[in-house]
C-alpha cells in the first residue's frame, strides 16, 4: 500500500520520479515557492481565503450526481455495476477542475508580491482559469499556447481575450502544448524576479506537482465526504483521464490510501495504441526527463520527445505528471487508454442518458467505466459502486463533436 | 590534473583569456560541423563546445532553437555528437553541452563509456543543477562536469557547490551572465564580470561567462573578471545566415578571430 506522503526520502521525489531538472536560474524561484508552499499554502490565513474563494467563486462544492441512466446504458441487468457517481467539475466557474488550482497559485503569487503571471495551457482550460483568476485579483497575465491548440479551442482563445489576457500563440515543434510549457519555461527564466509561473498540471519542478495536487485534492476531499454521505461507505472504484494528471491526482489523493478504493487513470490512445498518433505516455513511454522532472515520456531511442496525439488538446502531451509514474510503478492506480473513437462515443451516450456534455478529455475517462467496473467487480464478485471525475465541460469542443459526430449518423 | 584543467591553470598565469566556441552539432550538417569546429580553433578558440540536438531546447533562445530544431529533423543526436568529438578532440579540449533526457535515455554509464571513447574532456547538462548530478558524474568519470551557475544562485548554493567540486570533478563552472535563455540581448558585461569574479572565489573554480556574449567588445569587457568567455547564439546565426559552405566557414572564421583579437589585447 502506498502512504500519502508516499517515499518521500528525497524532497520533491514521488519514489524515484520528480525531482527539479531545470536550468539553475529557476532554482531560487523554485526555492522561493517551495518555501511559500510550506509556509503560506499551510496556514490557517491562506486556507481561509482560497476556501472562500471556492464556495462564493467557484462554486463549490461541487454536486456529485448519482448517473443511473448512464448506468443503466452501460449495464442493462446490473451485472457489474450496482452504483455510478460523477464528480461534477464541470459545474465549477470556466468549466473545469482547472481554476481550484489556478485560483490557487494566484492568490499565492499575489502574497508573494508577484506582478506578472506566465501560463501555458493546451485545451484552454488553464488558461482559461488563469486568466480568470488573474482578472479577479488584477494581475496581468500572459498565456503560451500551441497555435495547432489555438486553432482546435478557438472558443477558450476567445475567452482569455475577453478575460484581459495575452494569447501568445507557440509556432515551434509539434505547436501543442509541450511546445506551450517550454515558451512559458524561458519567459520564467527570463522574467524570474517578477514572474509566477502558473503550471496547470500535476508535472513540472518540484514543487508544483505537489502544489497542484495539493490543489486539486478539493476534489477528492469532497467527493470522499460525498460518497459517504450517499453510500455510507467508499466506492470500489474511482476512474479519471490522465494527461499530465492534475484532476486524476486531484479526485484520488484521499483514496490512495484506502486498499478497498481500485483507482483507474484513462490516458488517450489517439488513433490507437498500436498506432504512432497516441498520448499514452504511463502505457507505452520510458522513463526520461522533461519540462523539469523525471518521469514517464514518450521519447524515441535517441531520447527525442515525440510528438503527442489526441482529439482532446489537453490530453495532447507526451509526459505525465511524476506522482502518476510512482504511483503505476507501485502498482496502485492501473492506467488504461481510450482512443479518440472511444472519446467520441462516450461523449455522445454521455449527453443523451445524463444531458450533460463531456469534455473530450473527460470522455476519455467515460469510455473505460465499463471495462473499469468489470474488472473491479470481478475482484469484489459483486455488483460495485464507481465514482468518475467529470472533470471539464464540452462547450469547448462544439465544433470538433459536430464535426467529427454528424458524419456518424447519431445527430438527430 | 585533466587537460581541461592544465589549460585553465596555464592561462591564468600567462593572463590568455579562453575562447569557448559552440556549435550545434548537425547544423548544417554533422561533417560540416567537424569542419566548422577545425575553423573555429584555426581562428583561435581554446575550447570547443558541441551542443547536441535536443527535441525541447526550453532553456534556448530561437536562435539555437531553430538550429537544435534542424538538427532533430536530420535525426541528428549524441552519436553524432561523439563522431565530430573525436575528429577534433586531438587538437582542443571538448566540452559536450546538451540537455539530460537525451543523455539519460543513451544509459549514463554507456554514455560514459562512449564519451571516453570519443575524447570528450567535460559534459555540461543544462537542466541538470549541480544537486541533481552526482550519479552523472560518477558515470562519466573521468569525464568532468560542469556546473552552471546564475545571477540567481543564492551564496549558500555557491559555498555547497564549493565542497562539492572534487567530488563532481569540475574543471571549471560555466557563469550564465543574465536570467534568461540563450543569444540574451539584455547582457550587462561589466556586471557579469563582477558576479563571475564572486562566483570563481566562491567555488574555487575557474569560471567562463556566456548567454548574450555577441560581439567583441561584450567578450573583452566579460573576459575581465573571467577566465574566459563563451559563444554561441552569434557563431549559430552566422551559419544559419550564409547560404554556401564556404560562406559559412569564412563568416565563423572572421568571427572568432574577431573574439580572439578582442580577448588578446591587453587590459
Amino acid at each position: 500500500m502506498v502512504a500519502q506522503d508516499h517515499n518521500r526520502n528525497r524532497q520533491g521525489y514521488f519514489g524515484k520520479y520528480g525531482g527539479r531538472y531545470v536550468a539553475e536560474t529557476l532554482i531560487a524561484p523554485l526555492d522561493e515557492l517551495t518555501k511559500a508552499v510550506e509556509q503560506v499554502v499551510a496556514s490557517s490565513d491562506f486556507q481561509n481565503e482560497w476556501r472562500a474563494y471556492l464556495t462564493n467563486y467557484v462554486g463549490r462544492p461541487t454536486p456529485l450526481t448519482e448517473a443511473k441512466r448512464l448506468a443503466k446504458t452501460l449495464d442493462p441487468t446490473g451485472q457489474f455495476l450496482f452504483r455510478l457517481f460523477l464528480k461534477r467539475e464541470d459545474l465549477c466557474h470556466t468549466g473545469a477542475h482547472k481554476i481550484n488550482n489556478a485560483l490557487g497559485q494566484i492568490l499565492l503569487a499575489k502574497r508573494m508580491g508577484k506582478t506578472r503571471i506566465v501560463a501555458e495551457t493546451g485545451a484552454g482550460q488553464h488558461g482559461v482559469a488563469t486568466a480568470t483568476a488573474c482578472a479577479m485579483l488584477d494581475l496581468p497575465c500572459e498565456v503560451y499556447m500551441g497555435a495547432l491548440d489555438v486553432e482546435r479551442q478557438a472558443p477558450n482563445v476567445g475567452r482569455m481575450r475577453l478575460l484581459g489576457a495575452r494569447v501568445i500563440p507557440v509556432v515551434a515543434g509539434s505547436r501543442t502544448l509541450k511546445d506551450a510549457m517550454n515558451e512559458a519555461l524561458r519567459d520564467w527564466v527570463t522574467n524570474v524576479a517578477t514572474t509566477h509561473y502558473c503550471i496547470g498540471s500535476a508535472a513540472g519542478p518540484h514543487p508544483y506537482p505537489t502544489l497542484v495536487a495539493l490543489f486539486q485534492s478539493v476534489i477528492g476531499d469532497e467527493t470522499h465526504s460525498q460518497i459517504h454521505a450517499a453510500t455510507e461507505g467508499l466506492p470500489d472504484g474511482v476512474i479519471a483521464c490522465v494527461g499530465g494528471g492534475s484532476n486524476a491526482i486531484g479526485i484520488f489523493r484521499p483514496f490512495i490510501s484506502e486498499p478497498s478504493v481500485t483507482l483507474f487513470g484513462v490516458e488517450a490512445a489517439g488513433h490507437g495504441i498500436q498506432t504512432p498518433h497516441h498520448a499514452a505516455t504511463l502505457t507505452l513511454g520510458r522513463v526520461g526527463v522533461l519540462h523539469g522532472s523525471k518521469s514517464y515520456v514518450l521519447c524515441d531511442e535517441r531520447g527525442q520527445i515525440q510528438e503527442a496525439h489526441s482529439i482532446s488538446a489537453g490530453l495532447d502531451y507526451p509526459g505525465v505528471g511524476p506522482e502518476h509514474s510512482h504511483l503505476k510503478d507501485a502498482g496502485r492506480v492501473t492506467y488504461l487508454s481510450a482512443t479518440d473513437n472511444d472519446a467520441l462515443t462516450a461523449v455522445s451516450q454521455c449527453a443523451r442518458a445524463e444531458g450533460i456534455i463531456l469534455a473530450l478529455e473527460t470522455a476519455h475517462a467515460f469510455s473505460r467505466i465499463e471495462t473499469c467496473a468489470r474488472k473491479v467487480a470481478q475482484l469484489r464478485k459483486r455488483p460495485v459502486t464507481m465514482v468518475v471525475c467529470l472533470s471539464g465541460r464540452g462547450d469547448k469542443d462544439l465544433s470538433t463533436l459536430l464535426e467529427r459526430l454528424a458524419p456518424t449518423g447519431v445527430l438527430p | 590534473m585533466s587537460r581541461t584543467e592544465s589549460l585553465f591553470r596555464e592561462s591564468a598565469e600567462t593572463q590568455h583569456k579562453l575562447l569557448v566556441a559552440y556549435l550545434c552539432v548537425g547544423d548544417p550538417s554533422v561533417e560540416e560541423s567537424i569542419d566548422l569546429a577545425h575553423t573555429c580553433l584555426e581562428a583561435g578558440a581554446d575550447i570547443l563546445e558541441l551542443g547536441v540536438p535536443f527535441s525541447d531546447p526550453s532553456a534556448d533562445g530561437p536562435t539555437i532553437a531553430r538550429a537544435s530544431e534542424r538538427a532533430v529533423a536530420r535525426g541528428v543526436g549524441l552519436s553524432h555528437a561523439f563522431e565530430v568529438a573525436r575528429a577534433v578532440c586531438n587538437r582542443a579540449p571538448v566540452v559536450l553541452f546538451g540537455y539530460y533526457n537525451p543523455l539519460f535515455v543513451y544509459g549514463e554509464a554507456r554514455f560514459g563509456e562512449d564519451a571516453r571513447t570519443a575524447g570528450i574532456d567535460a559534459v555540461l547538462v543544462v537542466d541538470l543543477p549541480f544537486d541533481e548530478a552526482s550519479p552523472l558524474a560518477s558515470a562519466i568519470a573521468p569525464i568532468g562536469y560542469v556546473p552552471l551557475l546564475a545571477p540567481t544562485t543564492s551564496q549558500e548554493r555557491l559555498l555547497t557547490l564549493g565542497a562539492h567540486t572534487r567530488a563532481l570533478r569540475c574543471p571549471f563552472a560555466y557563469y550564465v551572465s543574465v536570467a534568461g535563455i540563450t543569444g540574451s540581448t539584455t547582457l550587462n558585461p561589466v556586471q557579469a564580470a563582477a558576479r563571475a569574479r564572486e562566483v570563481s572565489e566562491q567555488t574555487s573554480l575557474p569560471v567562463v561567462i556566456g548567454f548574450g556574449i555577441d560581439s567583441a567588445e561584450k567578450a573583452r569587457e566579460a573576459s575581465k573578471g573571467a577566465a574566459g568567455i563563451v559563444v554561441g547564439s552569434a557563431i549559430v546565426k552566422r551559419i544559419e545566415e550564409r547560404a554556401s559552405k564556404a560562406e559559412r566557414k569564412a563568416r565563423v572564421h572572421a568571427f572568432v578571430s574577431e573574439l580572439r583579437r578582442a580577448l588578446d589585447v591587453p587590459c
